[in-house]
């Protein structure tokens, strides 16, 4: 006699502590095994892309840092990229070593966050997110000596960035960037071996290598299943090409692998930021860009590498004050499209784990 | 202290304290309960603020330090805000079910530190079944954990129900094993037997059976890495997702009642319970229970948590076969060496249990698969 | 990318395979039919000389007289990007076909599209609005929607 049962669905829904913002995703379940999930967005769109064509194109700088607010910065630097593409803007070399700087803490930020929430979600009681805390807070103690602000920075102009370093920066950031490297070898050697965090992440979520690239998954996520794809390197920008540093990849696209993706990226960033802190020159930081820029006709497609994968502004340009059309490329959302493929045949709690391991923030997903 | 050296003797080999003190039964009987309540309930709080503060250090915070002296009188806030919260019954609850299930999970949690000795002889009553009475008695509480589960009308408590019910009764029978090895070294199953029979603390004696103790009754009692029951990450708090107020307060009191009751069981079967040199026994008592108390706080704040299939297959793959060769070894070991020193005995348990945790850890798969660094 | 785009090749071999498509090019941007667009990136994707496998992102502007949908299109094997555009002139009922059989990355993109400007894609499995709630009128981003 075989036993009737039931699927059931449950709503993982807007309010969850596991569903990093207002992000609901309706399961179907059997038991614990989940045949469906649809996940529903919206929840946070405050229609930027249309209020965008409102403001002038310095205006809109402000809503930049409020899309993924956990990574302003590199917000920031994709929008004003795009702007100076299309306005054919020449950025000084100091104001783009500075942006550098500011792009890789920020990404280091981003990556602490990331790993820490996935092994909360894991369930390590906020241990590990709290020493990586620890360490994010110093980031933002040098955010706040620059430019004021923890947490929206609005950085950077079109033509540059708005505020010079002060002179205790530089030995502050020196002292950071010596600290962090011994730091994240202890955190590794705590997690890498513990057998529980293996077993929950290894051939967890695992995304082959055309399925990455078939759903269009950007960032560490792509860089997890084994692609070796960074717009550092492919499409460099900014000065980037003047650096030395690696992509890490992982083997097989599980939750561990972009773990481990995640952390050999800050020791990358660190590189960066040593390199770029020799290399700075003294000099201009913004050039002289009109107060209301009226660029050409046209359009331009403006991209960075932003921590949670390719960050990218579509504008197109009438002639006017005001960007006819601002289109922001979401890597959270592009990556989100993966989730459905990735949860239907596992439990639960392997569920909140991929969920975290693709890293997003709703202010990104939603605009 | 010194109420305790006034009215209860400390001579450190006490003569064991007459099952009737102070006056006769009826009057041993509600002095008793009255000195468990009182005991229950400051060890309580006392737990609840010792594991903020531990787990606070292990997180690189401070904890709570506003409320009184080191934060001394926040669990007596938390207990005031509590009481004074408005008692919520949501519409489409099982009524009966939800209002009884605090109760059922409250009391067997209380009934057990019935037998516990804290002196020679001072227990409310020395049952000469006591371990036995334990084990049934506490498996009762998770009737009430499924009711409140079942009744609140909610999938999430849904899911969390079913899980208890896997866990808690998978984890039952290596537990029950582990006591079988303490019994057979100490003839007898009377909890204050138990302790005067350890000449040699029977956690040198029996190192396999305290581990498989320790990590069954944390399985029992919802702890990380176990508590996968009431996953905050997953399933929001679980079982008691829809309560809030007292009955919620019922809820995390059998939690911690819980773990105080484990610290205390523990040390009575492995840890020698009350014997020590130079302190007075009930020093030691409280000294050993906060020890193990300890052990357990650490271990939540540093692991994460399982998945159910991976805790099942811990259960019924790793220690239900380790338990029963822990009872093979214990037997023969007291059929075949009655008169052999329990040094040696100690010994030789340690490095076969070295051995078997070794031979354990590398053909086991929690899952299937093989995990590798 | 860091390798130029040989857009007249590409265009060449484009009209031998899909004769009549493009109808302007220039930079690293074509301009296709909205009739032959699918047959326009199936054959994008699959030859092997150019092999763009990766749909960065989609989007759609509204023209006034026209919406124009955008598909950036990368070769991560090349290292090379086109940008491949379509016009659509109805306004009232705007209609392409859906991609998400060649690239699935599409999914959430098309819905989006189909949310804020009313472009129908067919063949997509579940064509329904994402950010707004089901009843909701009109299409925000396009230029001729009041706000009120």
């Amino acid at each position: 006699m075989t036993l009737r049962t039931e699927t059931f669905i449950l709503n993982a829904g807007p309010q969850h502590p596991s569903t990093h913002g207002v992000f609901r995703m309706r399961f179907t379940l059997d038991g614990e095994v989940i045949q469906d999930v649809e996940p529903v967005f919206g929840y946070l769109h405050r229609g930027i892309e249309k209020l965008a064509e409102g403001l002038t194109y310095s205006q809109d700088i402000v809503f930049t840092d409020r899309l993924d607010y956990l990574a302003s910065m590199t917000n920031n630097q994709a929008y004003v990229l795009a702007v100076e593409k299309l306005a054919g803007i020449q950025v000084p070399e100091r104001a783009e070593y500075l942006r550098v700087i500011m792009a890789e803490l920020m990404r280091i930020s981003s990556h602490l966050m990331a790993v820490g929430f996935l092994l909360n979600d894991i369930g390590a009681f906020l241990t590990p997110l709290l020493y990586m805390y620890r360490e994010r807070e110093k980031i933002l103690d040098l955010y706040d000596m620059v430019c004021g602000q923890r947490l929206t920075y609005n950085y950077m102009r079109i033509g540059g960035v708005s505020q010079d370093i002060p002179e205790e920066f530089v030995p502050a950031l020196k002292r950071f960037i010596d600290s962090l490297p011994r730091f994240i070898k202890e955190y590794e050697q705590l997690l890498e071996t513990n057998e529980i965090v293996l077993i929950r992440t290894k051939n967890v979520g695992t995304l082959s290598k055309e399925s990455a690239i078939n759903y269009s998954a950007a960032g560490p996520v792509l860089r997890a299943s084994g692609i070796k794809w960074d717009i550092r390197k492919a499409d460099p920008y900014s000065v980037y090409s003047r650096f030395k540093f690696e992509i890490p990849t992982g083997i097989k696209g599980d939750v561990y692998d972009r773990y481990r993706v995640r952390i050999e990226e800050m020791h990358q960033s660190i590189a960066i930021i040593k390199q770029a802190m020799e290399q700075i020159p003294q000099g201009e930081i913004q050039t002289k860009v009109s107060r209301v820029l009226k660029p050409a006709k046209g359009e331009a497609y403006g991209r960075i590498e932003g921590p949670k994968g390719e960050l990218g502004f579509y504008l197109v340009s009438d002639g006017g004050t005001n960007p006819y059309r601002l289109h922001v490329r979401p890597p959270s959302l592009i990556n989100l499209t993966a989730l459905r493929e990735l949860l239907i045949g596992v439990k639960i709690a392997d569920a909140m784990a991929i969920f975290g391991s693709i890293d997003i923030c709703v202010g990104e997903v939603d605009r | 202290m010194s109420i305790f050296s006034n009215v209860i003797p400390t001579v450190i080999h006490a003569a064991p304290l007459a099952p009737d003190w102070p006056s006769g039964f009826w009057s041993h009987l509600i002095i008793f309960v009255v000195i468990l309540f009182i005991f229950y309930i400051f060890m309580a709080m006392a737990f609840i603020y010792f594991e903020r503060r531990v787990i606070s250090r292990f997180q690189i915070r401070i904890g709570p330090n506003r409320i009184g002296p080191f934060g001394l009188f926040q669990p007596v806030a938390d207990v005031i805000k509590i009481l004074i919260k408005e008692d919520i019954i949501p519409g489409n609850v099982d009524k009966i079910i939800y209002i009884l299930a605090p109760a059922v999970a409250v009391v067997p949690s209380i009934l057990v530190f019935a037998v516990i000795p804290f002196q020679n002889g001072t227990a409310l009553i020395d049952l000469n079944i006591g371990i036995l009475y334990i084990v049934a008695i506490s498996s009762v509480s998770t009737v009430g954990l499924v009711m409140a589960g079942w009744s609140s009308n909610n999938k999430y408590a849904l899911i969390s129900a079913m899980r208890i019910i896997a866990q808690v009764v998978s984890y039952e029978i290596p537990m029950a094993l582990a006591i079988l090895g303490v019994v057979l070294f100490s003839g007898t199953l009377s909890m204050n037997g138990i302790v005067q029979a350890q000449t040699v603390p029977y956690i040198l004696l029996q190192p396999l059976g305290f581990v498989i103790y320790f990590l069954a009754s944390m399985a029992e009692i919802n702890r990380t890495p176990f508590d996968l029951l009431e996953a905050e990450g997953e399933i929001v708090a679980g079982f008691n997702i829809e309560y809030s107020g007292f009955k919620f307060a019922l809820f995390f009191l059998t939690e911690y009642a819980e773990a105080i009751a484990v610290s205390a069981i523990i040390t009575t079967l492995y840890l020698g319970g009350w014997k020590g040199p130079f302190l007075p026994p009930i020093l030691w008592f409280l000294i050993k229970v906060f020890a193990v108390f300890a052990l357990i706080i650490w271990v939540r704040a540093t692991l994460p948590r399982l998945r159910i299939d991976q805790v099942m297959g811990f259960a019924w793959k790793c220690l239900l076969p380790l338990a029963i060769l822990n009872l093979l070894i214990t037997a023969c070991q007291v059929v075949f060496w009655p008169a052999l020193s329990q040094w040696i005995i100690a010994g030789v348990n340690i490095v076969l249990s070295a051995v078997l945790v070794v031979l354990w850890s590398r053909f086991f798969r929690l899952t299937g698969d093989k995990v590798e660094a | 990318m860091t390798l130029a785009l040989q857009i007249a090749q590409l265009v060449a071999g484009l009209e031998k395979s899909v004769p009549g498509s493009v109808t302007e090019s220039g930079g690293n941007i074509i301009v296709v039919k909205p009739e032959s667009l699918f047959k326009v990136l199936s054959d994008l994707k699959t030859n092997k000389e150019w092999d763009f496998n990766y749909l960065s992102f989609m989007t759609a502007v509204d023209y006034q007289t026209y919406f124009e949908v955008v598909y950036d299109l990368i070769s991560l094997e090349h290292n090379q990007e086109v940008l491949v555009k379509t016009r659509l002139t109805d306004r009232e009922k705007p209609v392409l076909p859906s991609v998400i059989s060649l690239w699935k990355g599409a999914d959430f993109q098309e819905r989006e599209i189909f949310d804020l400007f009313g472009i129908n894609f067919t063949g997509h499995p579940n064509m329904k609005r994402i950010f707004l709630w089901d009843g909701f009128q009109g299409y925000p981003l396009r230029k001729d929607f009041k706000q009120s």
